[in-house]
């Protein structure tokens, strides 16, 4: 196998597993070790500049660093990240953060840019550009900005007081907002003269579900999320007694719980497929069932069933999932008779669809599949130069942090595109910074050794009295000295351990000594595959990548399995030449506005 | 500030026939100066005790005073342990073993604790070949006392602020073999595969079985100009053999060129394959034996490998005719057979 090349930005970028699957690339190590100081407003910065919303996201976020987390692997629950996000947000200094805002330029530029949809995406697009003197207009259908952020995530989820700070950061940059206005043409949009267009509308069409009597049924039958917002915007207040939500997403999630505030006394969630295959968080469907609404499963819809004009129920067909060999599903009716639910309401919660249809298709604006545009999807810039696509408008229905990601990227091309650079070709590399932290023989900058703690669990309100009204929120999040024991938790995977082979003398103390028998020195092989069986313990995680180094003396290589590294430095402890050291990586994607680093 | 190691280990860690994984076999976190041949040869241990299936309540670790006499902390930390005086630790052992045949001892010592002060001491655990594993951790200085020259230390060797030692080194290794010992063997911390089959073999062996390791102090000995840093063994080392433990119960499956493999049966029945370097040497000759001792030390060489085996090794048991149980299983009537016992043997010998 060949040496590993350290010198790759992104061979350390990896190893901090949370940070290489945020699509935001969030250092998550970095602002955890700032909440553990009690620096609630440098590690809140931290993620502002990254992700925008850490607020939102502290309690929101989709969480894709958690499944990623190494803890996972050595012990049995990853760092609670998204919550420990929260506590930077609900700790921070207000003033001190406001007083922390990137200034905006009172000459500006002389550039012009339209953003369509108030979303996380838009939003992002303005935090980036504003601060380099950009005119900024932002359009939007709803009365108020924030997006899918406001209209779909249930305040009980989400208060608006802290959506509202958020979005408000952003909007006092002096974003030029044009609300509860829906523009129904791209071609106008573009006739006004704006250098610059960025599509960020979401994917606002929720799927029907067109089965019999599903017309009889109308006045009853709701779509997802046009009835989640339009509860959030309160034209909705009361819904009936018995409440069935089909599909077994986090929409679903949201409606049924959302239900229960309204009045509903018995809610049931109904999925097509075996419980295990729903889309929702886990959490999400943990959180549904402990309010008491159960999760049927493997019943597909068949039929409203209408009497006297009114919806009185539903009929499913019981089926059974079967797997083909690629784990392709089938759901085969078991031939039972069918399962029929009384209720009085019925949520369609089943997916969404992007929807443009105000964008004209003969002005340069390219469709292809699933009708979504046709992008190049590093710089979101569509086939006419001047339209740039982000969020689930872009790419199709996901997540709030993609979006923020997206928004990053598109306001990288659109200043680019506006400098006259090449949008593609010019886009700035990330920055990274290796430093070592070293401070004496036994003695790091950071709290090297490992904490064996569970992951705690954050407190909830309790079920009576959440139901009550819907805009009581449910998680009371951690509190400080919580935090502090779940921030210990985190193993700093972006303390580094760079080996330096000329140091290296053989002594094997480092393989000695590590915890997870993560370094051996052998031989080298040159089937990767092989090597990874004959090191001192199997490497058989191959997502995980080997660290190899060679020079050694005897003319064996240093070979790391990074896979379960716990980063507690004893083997830079251990190493009597310094062959090893602890060194901390700190990877930011760079923004089109600078990005402050907060040490 | 650590010197705190995780609990938590690979999670795929392999179990052994017992079903401990290697951190059963573990001590507590070393104190040592990083880089210490010592620890190595503790790491060794635990592998090979690992390796071997050894019962940990079933061992008795015993020590002297020195760095190495530290180390026995360092690993199976689930074992019986004693610490002695400076260099008496043979006769505890002699002791301990007499009492209790059934555990397994392994003496841990260092130059200082055998070749100087515990000398009188090791040469009679020898010629009575009692049965222990008996390594010395061998690093040709007092590092403990701040580095100054063993009576291991070669002629002409000096320490990092040292002169040339102007007296010449003890042989450990001939010492023993001219003492009775009827397994000896000389390794090098830095080479576990090496060590950790000589470590298995040995506790195998029933007998007094020496293993002279060459452990680094990086501290005080590991500067050029000294005969026992990690560069100069590394470069100096000659191997007789290098050897494949097979356990009892187990088939000798791989196969060997004609002569490259001298074949080694232990007491209980288990194998060791040895890989000749040297295709004349012959580990059961104990006069080749120790002429080729002194052949590569005149070379500057350190020949390493099991150097001597006797296959028909008595330990001090078998010499003694002593009780087949340890003493603690006796009970009042072994011990007092009453009258008409006393009766019979003093007929005996009338």
């Amino acid at each position: 196998m060949k040496p590993t090349n350290i010198a790759d930005p992104e061979y350390f970028h990896k190893v901090v597993d949370c940070q290489y699957a945020c699509p935001a690339h969030t250092p998550v190590p970095h602002y955890i070790r700032l909440i553990s100081a009690g620096r609630y407003s440098d590690a809140y910065m931290v993620n502002w500049e990254s992700n925008v919303f850490p607020g939102v996201l502290g309690r929101t976020c989709d969480r894709p660093c958690e499944p990623a987390c190494r803890r996972d692997r050595v012990e049995d629950k990853p760092v609670a990240i998204c919550r420990l996000k929260r506590v930077a947000a609900d700790n921070k200094d207000d003033a001190e953060v406001l007083a922390r805002m990137p200034e905006i330029p009172t000459q500006k530029n002389g550039r012009k840019i339209a953003l369509i949809g108030a979303g996380p995406a838009s939003l992002t697009v303005a935090r980036d550009l504003m601060p380099l003197g950009y005119d900024i207009d932002l359009y939007d259908d709803q009365p108020e900005a924030g997006g899918f952020m406001l209209s779909q995530i249930p305040a009980f989820r989400l208060p608006i007081e802290v959506l509202r700070q958020e979005v408000n950061y952003i909007l006092d940059m002096g974003v030029i907002t044009t609300l509860d206005t829906y523009v129904d043409s791209l071609k106008k949009v573009l006739d006004v003269g704006y250098d610059a267009v960025f599509i960020g509308t979401g994917a606002p069409r929720g799927r029907d579900l067109k089965i019999p009597g599903r017309e009889e049924a109308d006045n009853n039958v709701h779509i997802g999320i046009d009835w989640l917002s339009s509860v959030a915007f309160e034209h909705t207040e009361k819904i009936g007694k018995k409440v069935i939500v089909l599909g077994g997403g986090n929409t679903a999630m949201d409606c049924c719980r959302t239900s229960l505030r309204l009045g509903a006394d018995t809610v049931k969630v109904v999925v097509r497929s075996p419980k295990v295959d729903m889309k929702a968080s886990a959490w999400e469907i943990e959180d549904a069932e402990r309010e008491g609404v159960p999760m049927l499963e493997n019943h597909t819809p068949k039929e409203f069933v209408v009497e006297n004009d009114k919806l009185v129920g539903m009929k499913f067909e019981l089926v059974r999932a079967e797997y083909d060999e690629n784990g392709r599903r089938s759901l085969i009716p078991t031939g039972e008779p069918d399962a029929y639910i009384e209720c009085d309401d019925v949520c369609i919660a089943i997916g969404q669809d992007n929807a443009l249809p105000w964008i004209e298709r003969d002005i340069g604006v390219e469709f292809g599949k699933w009708d979504l545009p046709v992008l190049n999807n590093k710089t979101f810039q569509s086939t006419h130069p001047k339209v740039f696509f982000g969020g689930d408008a872009a790419l199709g229905p996901d997540n709030v942090i993609t979006a923020v990601a997206h928004g990053h990227q598109a306001a990288i091309s659109i200043h680019l595109m506006c400098e006259g650079e090449d949008v593609e070709q010019a886009r700035p590399a990330p920055t990274t910074n290796l430093v070592s932290q070293k401070m004496g023989i036994h003695e790091w900058s950071y709290d090297s050794p490992i904490a064996h703690d569970e992951r705690f669990a954050v407190p909830h309100e309790a079920v009576e009295t959440t139901l009550t009204n819907r805009k009581i929120e449910v998680e009371l999040g951690f509190d400080p000295q919580t935090a502090v024991a779940e921030a210990q938790r985190c193993l700093n995977c972006d303390m580094q351990t760079v080996f330096t082979a000329e140091k290296c003398i053989e002594c094997d103390a480092c393989e000695d000594i590590c915890p997870t028998d993560s370094i051996t020195f052998t031989q080298n092989q040159d089937d990767e595959t092989a090597l990874r069986q004959s090191l001192k313990a199997p490497a058989n995680n191959t997502e995980q990548d080997l660290y190899l180094a060679d020079g050694l003396k005897t003319g064996r290589v240093m070979v790391k399995d990074e896979d379960v590294c716990l980063h507690c430095g004893l083997c830079a402890e251990r190493c009597p030449t310094s062959a090893w050291d602890m060194q901390k990586y700190l990877y930011q994607v760079t923004k089109a506005t600078p990005i402050v680093a907060y040490e | 500030m650590t010197f705190i190691k995780s609990t938590f280990r690979h999670p795929e860690l392999p179990t052994n026939e017992l079903g401990f994984t290697r951190q059963y076999y573990e001590g507590v976190l070393s104190t040592l100066c990083a880089g210490c041949g010592h620890d190595s040869i503790s790491a060794a241990i635990v592998m090979a005790a690992f390796e071997a299936n050894i019962e940990p309540h079933k061992v008795a670790k015993l020590s002297g005073i020195g760095c190495s006499s530290k180390t026995p902390a360092y690993f199976l930390v689930n074992s019986h342990g004693f610490n002695t005086v400076h260099g008496r630790m043979p006769s505890v052992a002699t002791g301990a073993n007499m009492a209790n045949r059934d555990l397994q001892y392994i003496g841990i010592s260092g130059d200082g604790d055998t070749a100087s002060i515990g000398m009188g001491q090791f040469v009679h655990a020898t010629r009575r070949n009692l049965n222990i594993l008996y390594i010395v951790e061998n690093n040709g200085c007092y590092g403990l006392t701040k580095g100054q020259d063993s009576a291991t230390a070669d002629r002409g060797s000096h320490s990092k602020k040292g002169a040339p030692s102007p007296y010449e080194g003890i042989d450990l290794c001939a010492l023993a073999l001219q003492l009775g010992a009827t397994f000896v063997a000389r390794s090098f911390s830095g080479d576990k595969h090496q060590l950790i089959p000589l470590i298995k073999a040995a506790l195998k062996h029933k007998g007094f079985a020496f293993i002279d390791v060459i452990s680094p102090c990086v501290t005080f000995n590991n500067n050029p100009g000294s005969t026992k840093g990690y560069e100069h063994v590394r470069d100096h080392l000659a191997a007789t053999n290098t050897i494949d433990f097979v356990p009892e119960r187990k088939e000798l499956t791989t196969e060997y060129a004609e002569g490259s493999t001298q074949q080694v049966t232990l007491h209980d029945g288990s194998v060791m394959a040895l890989h000749k370097v040297d295709k004349n040497y012959d580990v059961s000759n104990k006069s080749a034996v120790s002429m080729s001792l002194l052949d590569y030390s005149e070379r500057g060489e350190i020949l390493t490998g099991l150097l001597y085996h006797d296959e028909e090794s008595q330990d001090l048991h078998q010499s003694l005719g002593t009780t087949d149980v340890p003493l603690n299983t006796l009970k009042e009537s072994d011990l007092c057979p009453g009258g008409d016992a006393l009766n019979k043997l003093n007929q005996g010998l009338r």
